[in-house]
């Protein structure tokens, strides 16, 4: 039972990552119509970074400033490399971020080496809080509950504010909001950066679980394809669901069946693509 | 005006390959560049045949090329050492994945498409990583070799001597190559072009659209594990790095620097990415970066390719 408990504990951790992924990627491909690859590269930058900075800013401080550096890296991305690519077949914009990825993963092992690096969580933080539960560190628990805020937080600024408002409405419509008098490159340029950061924050998360490594974001990236494919596309709680649906699955599977915990997503997403070919929350012909 | 004539291209495009392991040395290339160019313009060449000529975009061929190596890796080391046997059931294994995803995806489009074929791809990559007992896993399958290929009159000794393998290669690239010129220029072929021009016209046109994605899908990914047999039996040696979805990124911008939509375009992106690959790996171990700097360059200044440019010089 423990042990069941245990993984389904885990399997929500993990989802709860891929989750946050999926949903950056989806803000942009929402927006931006570009699958970007390069994500997981943005989530290793954002672990790097904190890495960098912990010296400087200790531990929180890290937490907090290494996610915005990141979104500034992805604005300036997004700015000088995606844009030219607007209205273009979708398989330039594949094929940069692509290429983006391999730039990354490899400027990641020149600057920090390819070793991987200790990355130190405050000790009060890492140690069990009870001891029948032992899987349940204070950190773990302190992940889930960051990544509570930023979604709740994220969900707050597409509801509430007036840059959510334009975002929700470009995901229907760009072409209204631009002849409504919203600057579109503006519009697109922030809504990337608001996926970068939550790649970013992703990734200062999720080094500490996973270990500081230039390919840290390869076995989150999937997934959280997955995670879209399953939850649907073009929308952003069907999203989240597919994500933390996918990691519950896989942390379920573990306990029974350890060598199927990957396959499991990838046959769940066959499944929805054979019953509803646009995901459980995906609306009819978007794509 | 073509510069170029179209039937002199072709004469020029043969002659070039028939006599490549005699010309190769002398440019400071090797006879078994040759063969890999080949192999990977084989497999640029299936993904254009969706991509170029169907308008589709897939992501994750390199499921069906790796299947196709993987294949006939594990006929020749465990069961009967035999060449021809071993690619026959490579590419029956990587047809066969290909013909039991489509009809899974062949109803989505775009991005949607690319992105669920990506997926895909990568539960082979998980298999082969995972089940380490049949495939090696993470260190692939190695300690085996091609054999020879007993034509009756004589024995092709593909093991000890490059140019016959190369020409092997050529043999199985020149056969395959024909036979997709074949189908394009067939009704079916037209019909999938008629498909990338425009989708909705097609279907009013009565033409079951999905279901020619479907073929076309399984056209492509059969050629592609052809190419992934004869990558397997280039280096004696198959792991899970030729499933990976950077492989099939590889083919893609392959395809995309040579031209898509041109036939003999996914040939020069490989000639020219390898060669390059070549160079840059043997003077910087920090060659993924220049790769990835290529990929972002030819995206926003070469989205053309060689052919693409060269044709539109013509026209105007």
């Amino acid at each position: 039972m423990t042990l069941l408990l245990f993984n389904v504990f885990n399997g929500l951790i993990i989802g709860a990552f891929y989750a946050l992924m999926a949903l950056g990627l989806s803000l942009i491909l929402n927006l931006s119509g570009v699958i970007n690859f390069a994500h997981g590269g943005f989530l290793a930058i954002g672990g790097y970074l904190a890495y960098t900075l912990i010296p400087y800013l200790g531990f929180w401080g890290a937490l907090v400033a290494s996610p915005f550096l990141v979104a500034f890296i992805g604005i300036a991305v997004e700015r000088v490399l995606i844009r030219p690519l607007y209205g273009r077949d979708p398989l330039y914009g594949l094929l940069l971020t692509f290429g983006l990825a391999f730039m990354i993963e490899d400027g990641t092992r020149f600057i920090w080496g390819a070793q991987s690096l200790p990355y130190q969580i405050p000790t009060w933080l890492s140690s069990p809080l009870s001891s029948e539960y032992f899987f349940l560190t204070g950190y773990r628990l302190f992940m889930m509950l960051l990544v509570a805020t930023a979604v709740l937080g994220l969900f707050f600024i597409l509801n509430y504010t007036r840059l959510g408002l334009r975002i929700r409405a470009g995901t229907l419509d760009l072409e209204t909001v631009s002849v409504l008098g919203v600057n579109v490159r503006v519009l697109r340029n922030l809504n990337f950066g608001l996926g970068i950061y939550l790649a970013g924050l992703a990734g200062v998360l999720a080094v500490g679980m996973l270990g500081l490594e230039p390919t840290v974001g390869d076995n989150l990236i999937m997934p959280s394809f997955i995670a879209i494919i399953v939850g649907g596309l073009g929308s952003l709680p069907g999203t989240l669901a597919g994500g933390l649906l996918i990691g519950v699955a896989s942390g379920v599977t573990s306990v029974y069946f350890p060598s199927a915990s990957e396959a499991v997503m990838y046959v769940m997403m066959a499944a929805v693509l054979i019953v509803r070919p646009r995901g459980i929350f995906g609306e009819e012909g978007r794509f | 005006m073509p510069i170029l004539d179209k039937r002199v291209a072709n004469i020029l495009v043969w002659i070039l390959l028939l006599t490549a392991p005699f010309w190769l040395v002398g440019v400071g290339g090797y006879v078994e560049l040759g063969s890999r160019v080949l192999i990977y313009a084989l497999a640029a060449m299936a993904l254009n045949f969706l991509l170029g000529y169907t308008g589709v975009l897939s992501f994750g061929h390199a499921a069906y090329f790796g299947l196709g190596g993987y294949g006939t890796a594990m006929i020749i080391k465990f069961v009967y050492p035999s060449t021809p046997l071993a690619m026959l059931v490579g590419i029956a294994v990587g047809t066969a994945a290909a013909a039991i995803v489509g009809p899974l995806i062949a109803r989505l489009r775009g991005v949607y498409f690319a992105m669920c074929t990506i997926a895909f791809g990568q539960v082979f990559y998980y298999i082969s990583f995972q089940w380490s007992s049949v495939t090696g896993g993470d260190d692939g399958l190695s300690a085996w070799t091609r054999q020879p290929i007993n034509l009756g009159f004589t024995s092709l000794d593909l093991q000890n001597n490059n140019k016959s393998f190369y020409y092997f290669v050529l043999a199985v690239f020149a056969v395959s190559v024909g036979l997709m010129a074949f189908l394009l220029r067939s009704p079916f072929g037209r019909t999938l072009l008629a498909i990338r021009e425009n989708e909705r016209r097609a279907r009013f046109l009565g033409i079951p659209v999905d279901r020619h994605i479907w073929m076309s899908w399984v056209i492509s990914c059969f050629f592609v594990s052809i190419a992934g047999c004869l990558y397997a039996l280039l280096s004696d040696f198959i792991d899970p790095r030729a499933i990976r979805w950077d492989q099939s990124g590889t083919f893609v911008i392959m395809t995309v620097l040579g031209g898509m939509r041109s036939f003999w375009g996914p040939l020069i992106g490989s000639a020219i990415y390898l060669v390059l690959q070549d160079y840059i790996s043997s003077h910087t171990e920090n060659w993924m970066s220049f790769i990835g700097l290529f990929f972002v360059l030819i995206v926003l200044f070469f989205p053309r390719g060689v052919l693409g440019i060269i044709r539109r010089k013509a026209t105007t």
